[in-house]
């Protein structure tokens, strides 16, 4: 692959006050690649990624965006006001001048058609979170840039979310830049992982990351419930209905393009059960 | 008796005039500070507008001092305000809440010291804490509504990014939204607003004007520009009815608007929401 990153951080650092909040980091997302940022609360997350965003400069080191990049940004938190009525029509509105029915069209992509005419503060989590992945899929981004997807979002919702954001993947070839303090669900659905606090612990595919020492030791007795997570991500997937071939199964485990695959089906089929 | 009758005649048409020049003053105003005040009540900044228009009275002081005239010298000073008010918050360790108390009041305290000074100039310092309508003239009448054409159309104009970085700072920043400037603009429009009201219902109240039509109107409104133009209708009806209070029962006009405000306000409360 000769083409150039979407996205670059090259040797990154940031410091407030007297303490690095990120120390030296370098990550790169191209297109159709999903990176995860993990690791522990304070460890820095959410400041690379305003780095990354260019919301805040880096006191060393530099980061690159491709020519006209078109990012789609999903806050970590965001909260209309209660005095501001606002249903999700106008909110979508607010930020790429749509039509109704490409909002209709980027709501059914993520599952919440049934939410548009709602007054955005009654949503539930997880319909916020949808309304807020739309927003962003809206502006047809090269780049998704997703900070904490899941939160406050059940564990049910949460396996469907990051399956939703495997879909979008496989559908548009976006690059995705996540970030998860959640190890287990979100790493079986990655491409790179980034094990961070404040600096880079390590990275590479899920697989390696999880048996890296520095990961074990920074989570502990967690890291080992990421086989468990694993396997009953399988079993959701036999569960849909999606035909899984028995020799894949074992694949997904360890060949990355074996689970891609399935991701892509998996997709597909979500479409089906919308539509049906 | 022709004497008689030319004077009752021409008494009636000045009143009529001076009436009708207020009605329409206020009514100017109010379809302004209608949609303005919602933006305020999203942003939370009700008393940020207060502050500022409390360091009205300076502006007017200065206005007088260095000849610019109030209206320029009250647009100058709340800009001022609104600027150092950005400085000082960026130092943390005081709330907002706090600063903007120390500002409401010293500047108020030193406006009416400063006009205190200036004893040349006859200052009449009730009509610019509580308005006088009555006395509006036609250069105001033409001031307000050229001002306001000119606020509605700056505020049209950065509506959408205004109402973006009202739901979050950071996505409108990602999304290429020039947030300084549209800050900017919103800190003008509020000054040239504070120095078009002073007239209508005083320093004091300008406030009132902005934020009670908007509060008003958010039970009934399903999205931002319903509630906009709700609140445009509120005040320009709390115009009418505090106008025509004052005249039935000879009370100050400033103080009657405002106080028909809070009583649409009230109803509107009363009333049981669509949903």
């Amino acid at each position: 692959m000769t083409v150039p990153p979407l996205l670059e951080a090259r040797n990154i650092s940031l410091t407030r006050g007297d303490r690095a909040v990120v120390d030296n980091v370098s990550l790169s997302v191209r297109r159709g690649e999903i990176v995860t940022l993990i690791g522990p609360n304070g460890a820095g997350k959410t400041s690379l990624v305003k780095l990354c965003l260019g919301l805040v400069k880096p006191d060393k080191g530099a980061v690159t965006r491709a020519p006209d990049l078109n990012i789609g940004y999903m806050p970590q938190r965001l909260s209309v006001d209660v005095t501001m009525p606002m249903p999700v029509a106008r909110f979508l509105s607010l930020w790429s001048r749509a039509t109704r029915s490409e909002m209709q069209g980027v709501l059914e992509e993520v599952g919440a058609a049934h939410a548009i005419d709602r007054a955005i503060q009654t949503l539930s989590g997880g319909e916020l979170q949808r309304v807020l992945l739309a927003r962003a899929l809206l502006r047809k981004p090269d780049l998704l840039v997703l900070d904490e997807p899941v939160q406050a979002v059940d564990v049910h919702g949460q396996i469907e979310l990051f399956e939703l954001i495997g879909a979008i993947r496989n559908r548009r070839g976006c690059g995705v830049l996540l970030v998860s303090h959640d190890l287990h669900l979100v790493m079986a659905r990655t491409d790179t992982v980034i094990c961070l606090n404040r600096h880079v612990c390590c990275q590479g595919k899920p697989e390696d990351v999880s048996r890296h020492p520095e990961y074990v030791a920074l989570f502990g007795r967690h890291a080992d419930a990421l086989a468990i997570y694993h396997h009953s991500h399988d079993h959701s997937h036999a569960d849909d209905g999606c035909v899984v071939p028995p020799g894949r199964e074992h694949t997904s485990h360890s060949d990355h393009h074996g689970c891609d695959h399935d991701h892509h089906h998996h997709g597909h089929d979500h479409g089906g059960h919308r539509h049906g | 008796m022709i004497t008689t009758i030319t004077v009752t005649t021409t008494g009636g048409t000045a009143m009529d005039d001076f009436l009708l020049r207020g009605l329409l003053a206020g009514i100017g105003l109010a379809l302004v500070t209608g949609p303005l005040g919602c933006v305020i009540v999203w942003r939370r900044m009700a008393y940020f507008g207060d502050t500022l228009s409390h360091s009205a009275l300076l502006g007017v002081a200065v206005g007088f001092l260095t000849g610019i005239g109030t209206q320029t010298g009250i647009v100058l000073v709340c800009l001022a305000i609104a600027l150092a008010l950005t400085l000082l918050q960026e130092q943390r360790r005081l709330g907002s809440d706090t600063l903007l108390g120390i500002i409401s009041h010293s500047t108020l305290s030193l406006g009416m010291i400063a006009l205190a000074v200036l004893g040349s100039v006859r200052v009449d310092l009730l009509s610019y804490l509580f308005g006088d309508i009555l006395a509006v003239g036609d250069g105001d009448l033409y001031a307000i509504w050229g001002g306001g054409a000119l606020v509605l159309a700056l505020l049209a104009w950065i509506w959408r990014p205004l109402l973006a970085l009202t739901v979050d700072e950071d996505l409108a920043r990602v999304e290429g939204v020039p947030v300084w400037r549209v800050r900017l603009g919103f800190t003008l429009m509020i000054a040239i607003i504070i120095a078009l009201a002073m007239k209508i219902v005083g320093i004091l109240l300008v406030t009132a004007l902005l934020i009670i039509p908007a509060a008003a109107a958010r039970r009934f409104a399903k999205g931002p520009e319903g509630m906009a133009l709700l609140a445009a209708l509120i005040g320009a009806g709390a115009v009418a009815a505090g106008l025509a209070a004052s005249l039935q029962v000879d009370v100050p006009t400033g103080p009657a608007i405002v106080a028909a405000a809070a009583a649409f306000f009230l109803v509107s409360q009363a009333v049981p929401a669509r949903g």
